[in-house]
């Protein structure tokens, strides 16, 4: 049996969604035209924007500086984060309760102020090669990811299932691997893909740390356009779209998409 | 091998906050000994200090020849068992068993091996393949004693384990935990706030109130002797009376509440009569007859409510010093608001030293 939904309702949520989509469909037309600039309805249909992307040598090689920045960048900050949430929730008591929410400055802090103030004191100061300075930039950007999305997965993590490994002879580092972070892995690879996609699609922290011949993607977008104008950005945004689909569908596939929402 | 477990004036804090205070106890080997009291006595931080999860402040923890009081909490070699059970939820039932033995870095075909015996043991052999989340919690708690008994343990160790399952579920168990426990004659300390629980399951019960051991005694001992005021109270001697020793003349001792009301007991029915002492009794240890010529001296009373126990009336008794509830025959049923005698049964009653 189906109720009935009120003549508005159903108006206003198929506004709703149609304003959410449309952009995708705009930019999907738009990469699609046969003009050498940006138009939308497109005229023409052709995909010589989709290989131009790939001629274009800068996308490239800012396309492989994203991915390297952000796999290492998230797993810096998994790295840093999971010891971290983990102590946020095994010592909740004993620790003070502003001590979690240091973790979250970076999501607080616009991102402009956190990579002005990046490119103040690491690049300017310490002269730290760029590479370096995005990667760590990057980590610090998605570090809340982490240890928010894992302390979530510890909240619900019995300690005394740690304390019963212990009491079986299971020493307290060897009981974190072989108890604690098999069971909290759904948090883990949630916060994988959360900061993973954050990092990718960064442009305000990124806009202060690229120099002198490394950039990342976004970053070359934004350059492209000012520059061109042509149907190549609406290429590379469908191209963006369809890799994001695709991580998600994969998610979907293997651990279902609320698990992200938990 | 069993060894005995002792407890050497232990003191613990939680920040500054002191929870045992000078506590002492001795588990002998093989016997099983609860600690029973209300939340925040110090039951489950004395159970966590013996297990090594917790450091006391000072004072010292031998298990046999061992000194556990240092030692990491992983080296000590005590089968615990909890209240919400810690199964590993990514482990089936036999691995969760065999945990232990892997730890001990025995080959796996021998691990199979003893943690299907153990598993047969608790009538779970059929379960071997499941995951923790497809049992029951009796099953749970099941696996989790089987996980604690295979490493062959010197010493158990159970946390309020019956506190999550079903009334009926959680006698079964403790018949269950103490066959086990008897069979493999492992010494073990039960942490419960369940009196009938502890009293059924135990060979000696300390019963805790505020960081100490108010009396540590077999079952029997406990409920029909409580050696003060708290342990009283807390087995059920419900009315407490204190009173003061006016005159001594041979075996009869004339003593009165602080409301003036006088009673004549018998040092050889009572035993030694200090000069302050409490007098604790049960409803049963008060008998509650209609005033009179005639009548045994004793606390004059007036009756308020009258509740029918099967065996005998129930009633409350108001005196200037204190409501009572005091039992009275069948045969001779009291009006609400007439006129009786409080009389102390000898043998239902205790001396007990005056409170502070």
């Amino acid at each position: 049996m189906r109720t009935s939904l009120h003549p508005a309702l159903t108006i206003t949520a198929s506004l709703i969604f149609a304003i959410l989509v449309a952009p995708l469909f705009i930019i999907l037309g738009a990469a699609v035209s046969d003009t050498s600039y940006l138009t939308f309805p497109p005229q023409g249909f052709t995909l010589r924007w989709f290989t131009n992307i790939f001629e274009i040598s800068a996308f490239r090689t800012t396309a492989i500086t994203s991915l390297q920045i952000a796999m290492l960048g998230t797993a810096l900050a998994l790295l840093i984060g999971i010891p971290a949430a983990y102590a946020l929730n095994r010592f909740r008591i004993r620790l003070p309760s502003w001590l979690a929410n240091v973790f979250v400055l970076p999501i607080l802090v616009p991102e402009i102020v956190l990579g002005f103030s990046l490119l103040k004191s690491v690049t300017i100061s310490l002269g730290l090669p760029v590479f370096l300075v995005l990667l760590l930039g990057h980590a610090l950007l998605v570090l809340p990811y982490a240890v928010r999305v894992v302390g979530a997965s510890l909240a619900s993590f019995d300690f005394s299932i740690e304390e019963a490994a212990i009491s079986l002879g299971c020493p307290p580092l060897k009981t974190f691997f072989t108890v604690v972070l098999p069971n909290i892995s759904a948090g883990v690879i949630a916060a994988f893909i959360l900061a993973f996609i954050t990092s990718m699609n960064d442009v305000s922290v990124s806009l202060f740390l690229t120099g002198p011949g490394i950039s990342t993607l976004p970053i070359q977008i934004l350059a492209h356009m000012e520059q061109f104008f042509d149907p190549t950005i609406a290429s590379v945004s469908v191209l963006l779209m369809v890799l994001t689909v695709g991580v998600m569908a994969i998610v979907e596939a293997t651990l279902g998409l609320t698990f992200l929402t938990k | 091998m069993t060894v005995s477990l002792t407890l050497d004036s232990v003191t613990a804090h939680y920040g500054s906050t002191q929870v045992l205070k000078d506590l002492s106890l001795a588990v002998a080997a093989g016997e099983l000994v609860s600690l029973l009291g209300s939340s925040g006595c110090g039951k489950t931080t004395t159970l966590r200090l013996v297990a090594g999860f917790l450091e006391p402040t000072s004072g010292s923890i031998r298990l046999g020849e061992r000194d556990l009081t240092r030692l990491p909490a992983h080296q000590r070699n005590i089968g615990l068992v909890f209240q919400n059970y810690a199964l590993f939820p990514h482990l089936s039932v036999r691995d969760n068993v065999a945990f232990g033995l892997k730890q001990r870095g025995l080959g796996a075909a021998e691990r199979l091996k003893k943690a299907d015996a153990m598993l047969e043991r608790v009538g779970l052999a059929s379960f071997a393949e499941r995951m923790p989340a497809a049992l029951s919690g009796g099953q749970k708690q099941r696996v989790a004693l089987a996980r604690a008994l295979v490493i062959e343990p010197p010493l158990l160790m159970f946390d309020e384990p019956l506190s999550n399952l079903d009334a009926k579920l959680r006698v079964d168990m403790r018949v269950e935990i103490r066959r086990l426990q008897r069979a493999n004659g492992t010494t073990s300390l039960y942490v419960t706030h369940d009196q009938e629980e502890a009293f059924s399951i135990s060979d000696r019960v300390a019963i805790m109130n505020a960081g100490r051991i108010m009396q540590l005694d077999r079952p029997e001992v406990l409920y029909q002797r409580p050696a003060n005021s708290f342990v009283a109270r807390f087995v059920g001697f419900e009315n407490l009376i204190p009173m003061r020793v006016s005159a001594r003349d041979g075996g009869a001792v004339t003593a009165q509440t602080d409301a003036g009301a006088t009673l004549t007991l018998s040092q050889d029915a009572f035993g030694a009569i200090p000069d302050r002492f409490v007098l604790a009794a049960r409803p049963d240890g008060l008998a509650v007859t209609r005033a009179g010529e005639g009548r045994p001296a004793g606390i004059p009373v007036t009756l308020g409510i009258r509740t029918y126990l099967g065996r005998a009336y129930q009633y409350q008794c108001s005196t200037p010093g204190g409501d009572y509830l005091g039992n009275g025959p069948l045969t001779e049923p009291l009006e609400p608001g007439s006129s009786a005698i409080l009389s102390p049964v000898p043998e239902q009653c205790c001396i007990l030293p005056p409170e502070d």
